[in-house]
């Protein structure tokens, strides 16, 4: 089974090829080393960018306004903030322009705590990237849902941004992606490039097919009555095993929702399962002032107050500056599996 | 002082009487500002072009100020330049020709590729039929997609970030067509300008971009010697060998020359040029800090109306006869597009997505939050 980051690689590979992907571009994305994750290895159209976040976003769009279809990666999305009213000018320039252009741009970047990435390595943006309009935002938490978001993502005429949880990116899928060798080790001669010298290697590509994970739809990973969890990212594995073990040991079962689009967001599915439960629980690793799952808890007391038994609440990480080198921090930063797991038994044994 | 608008000065820029009736030389061919020389049907034709957007820019002054319009920013005092590069633009849409970012003081440039006034007006009038935004967006924001003219912004200098994509575009697609991006000389502090400079320039993907600078000596209230250091714009081409040309941009045969110089070299070299280019600020920033005439500022369009009565190409009825049918041209467009349809509340949503096969909740457009909104009650 691809990992996460093979499956991105694997789609922009189909987009190249099928798609009309023209570029694949950003810091360090080319030969030799084809992304800091490997996310843009072998890739035909690869090429390396100036180290300018505003460089590439602005490239991105100017391309995309002459035609072309444009991949860029910024490197972490810690370094995105420079670049933010490039990216909220690519959301408005069709609703500027009424309609005079479309932006068909996909901005890759990781995303989120994880890999012990200190400070500048593990920020979150899906708070401030749902508040720039007119792009859509999506996150993966699996290598197939990867696959086929990258893909809706490449043939969306849209601006889309693609947050790639880097807790994740080497985490094997459970599912085929469709043309994917059953034999992963078989995957892995195919496609990953050799440790040191490149210069004579070239990927052999599977024979892909086309697989789209439509954009505003969320994933129901674990069904349930006693309470619905939101997720996505990092945090969404974390929900569907302390959903498990609360089952075994409790015999509480949940409905956990993988969002994979922060935006459109999949609310009828959340509706609906807030409306059978009555309890709602929303995760994610982005700072807790202004996170985005409060929004969705603002829209859940806005149409379903009547329908809940409990308060619904959110388990964030805190509000803090950064996630500290030290294992100590980033335990007590963000979510962990002993703290989701807690909350979950709260909302679960609340009563009502 | 002066009111605004359209009264004329008593006297030119350094004391110079304003020499009248002078009548024209029959068989003169050509305008000449020392070594430089345009045809007299050139020249004609852009001073033409430069009453037309004067009249344009004094008639939305007035527009800001009399609630037919709310705000007013604009390029009097850039015409010479802006219509060189208007008249000189490859027109057409794809990368085999121009693309242009502009910034918000370029009317004169439009006017000269052909946009009608009204669509001029119906922006700054924020009609239904302004074919740029839909009256979403300030005057001078112009957007033609038939002719290249990407989406203008107010945010300062992003658009020298967006012109390398649009080069690179134009260099993989061979031909003459190139990208111009355009601003001001304050925005040049901003990253984007070395931006631009620096992606032009990655070694074997040299771009067709011509940088312009149009350099007023202010941004805003600040004078550009209180802000930096007093070196041409043009220094910061050195660097990266990239080939640069200041000139009086106030003087059109000039202007026009070194546009052409500058367009050919990126057309036919594939590589960057930047220009800078000196100009007026005729009624300051905008109508928020009240759009009044500035005198003290030289007039390329006195100048050059000057420079043609005395060369005998044009005679005083003739300047008349031209600016009185301009005013008429303009006044004409601001009655038709005030008699137009307003958005409507309907639009504020509309054009935010494009059409899309993979989007569950916005297929078509934006329609509010996702999905059903529930009623609690």
């Amino acid at each position: 089974m691809a990992t996460l980051v093979q499956a991105v690689r694997m789609a922009l590979h189909y987009g190249e090829e099928h798609l009309g992907v023209t570029d694949v571009f950003g810091e360090d994305v080319g030969p030799p080393l084809g992304g800091v994750f490997t996310a843009t290895q072998g890739l035909k159209t690869a090429w390396n960018s100036p180290l300018d976040e505003r460089g590439i976003l602005g490239t991105a769009m100017g391309i995309a306004y002459a035609g072309g279809r444009p991949v860029c990666e910024i490197q972490f999305c810690d370094y995105a903030f420079n670049s933010i009213d490039m990216m909220k000018l690519a959301g408005n320039q069709r609703w500027a322009s009424a309609g005079g252009y479309d932006m068909p741009i996909v901005v890759m970047t990781p995303n989120g705590a994880g890999i012990r990435g200190s400070i500048y390595h593990s920020h979150s943006f899906e708070s401030w990237a749902s508040r720039l309009v007119g792009w859509k935002i999506v996150m993966p938490s699996n290598a197939l849902d990867a696959y086929g978001l990258v893909i809706a993502a490449i043939k969306d005429p849209n601006p889309v941004l693609v947050l790639l949880p880097k807790a994740l990116l080497r985490l094997k899928g459970d599912k085929l992606i469709p043309g994917e060798p059953a034999d992963p080790e078989e995957l892995g001669r195919m496609i990953d490039a050799p440790i040191g010298d490149r210069s004579g290697w070239a990927p052999q590509w599977p024979d892909l097919k086309e697989y789209v994970v439509p954009i505003g739809t969320g994933d129901l990973v674990r069904e349930g009555t006693t309470a619905t969890v939101v997720s996505y990212g990092r945090t969404l594995p974390l929900c569907a095993q302390a959903a498990d073990e609360l089952a075994r040991e409790h015999g509480w079962t949940f409905d956990v929702i993988d969002l994979r689009s922060i935006f459109p967001y999949d609310w009828d599915l959340i509706s609906a399962s807030v409306t059978k439960t009555g309890r709602l629980l929303v995760v994610n690793e982005d700072t807790e002032v202004t996170n985005f799952g409060e929004h969705l808890l603002r829209r859940a007391v806005d149409e379903h107050f009547y329908d809940l038994s409990v308060r619904p609440r959110t388990l964030m990480g805190r509000h803090v500056p950064g996630i500290g080198m030290n294992q100590v921090y980033e335990q007590n930063s963000v979510p962990q599996l002993g703290q989701v797991r807690e909350a979950m038994r709260e909302i679960a044994a609340e009563p009502a | 002082m002066p009111e605004l608008n359209d009264e004329e000065p008593g006297e030119l820029p350094g004391g110079l009487s304003r020499r009248r009736g002078r009548m024209l030389s029959p068989g003169v061919a050509v305008v000449r500002n020392g070594r430089e020389a345009l045809s007299v049907e050139l020249a004609l034709t852009i001073f033409r072009q430069m009453v037309r957007t004067r009249a344009l820019e004094e008639r939305g002054i007035k527009m800001s100020k009399s609630g037919e319009a709310y705000f007013w920013v604009g390029g009097p005092g850039e015409e010479a330049t802006n219509v060189c590069l208007g008249l000189q633009i490859h027109k057409g849409q794809g990368p085999a020709f121009d693309y242009l970012h502009l910034h918000y003081r370029n009317a004169g440039a439009m006017l000269a590729m052909g946009m009608p006034v009204i669509d001029h007006v119906r922006q700054l009038a924020m009609r239904a039929t302004d074919p740029h935004s839909r009256g979403r967006n300030f005057v001078g924001h112009y957007c033609v997609p038939t002719w290249n003219v990407l989406p203008v912004t107010s945010v300062i200098e992003v658009q020298f970030a967006m012109a390398p994509g649009t080069a690179l575009v134009q260099k993989r697609h061979g031909g003459e067509g190139i990208t111009v991006v355009v601003g001001g000389e304050a925005g040049t502090a901003e990253g984007d300008f070395e931006t631009c400079l620096n992606w032009s320039t990655r070694p074997g993907t040299e771009l067709p971009v011509l940088m312009i600078v149009t350099n007023n000596h202010f941004g805003i209230s600040t004078d550009l010697r209180t802000v930096r250091v007093n070196r041409p714009i043009v220094d910061r081409a050195a660097p990266y060998g990239v080939r640069s040309e200041t000139v009086d941009g106030n003087d059109p045969i000039a202007a026009w020359h070194a546009i052409d110089r500058a367009m050919r070299y990126c057309r036919r070299e594939r590589k960057p040029f930047l220009l800078e280019t000196m100009v007026s600020r005729l009624h300051g920033h905008s109508s928020s800090s009240g759009a009044q005439r500035v005198w003290d500022e030289a007039d390329p369009l006195a100048l050059f109306e000057q420079k043609l009565i005395d060369d005998g190409a044009i005679d005083v009825a003739a300047v008349r006869a031209m600016k009185d049918e301009a005013r008429a041209e303009v006044d004409a467009a601001v009655v038709e597009a005030m008699a137009e349809s307003q958005p409507t509340p309907e639009d504020v949503n509309r054009f935010t997505y494009a059409r899309s096969p993979v989007d569950a909740v916005y297929p078509d457009d934006f329609t509010g939050l996702p999905g059903k909104v529930q009623s609690s009650k």
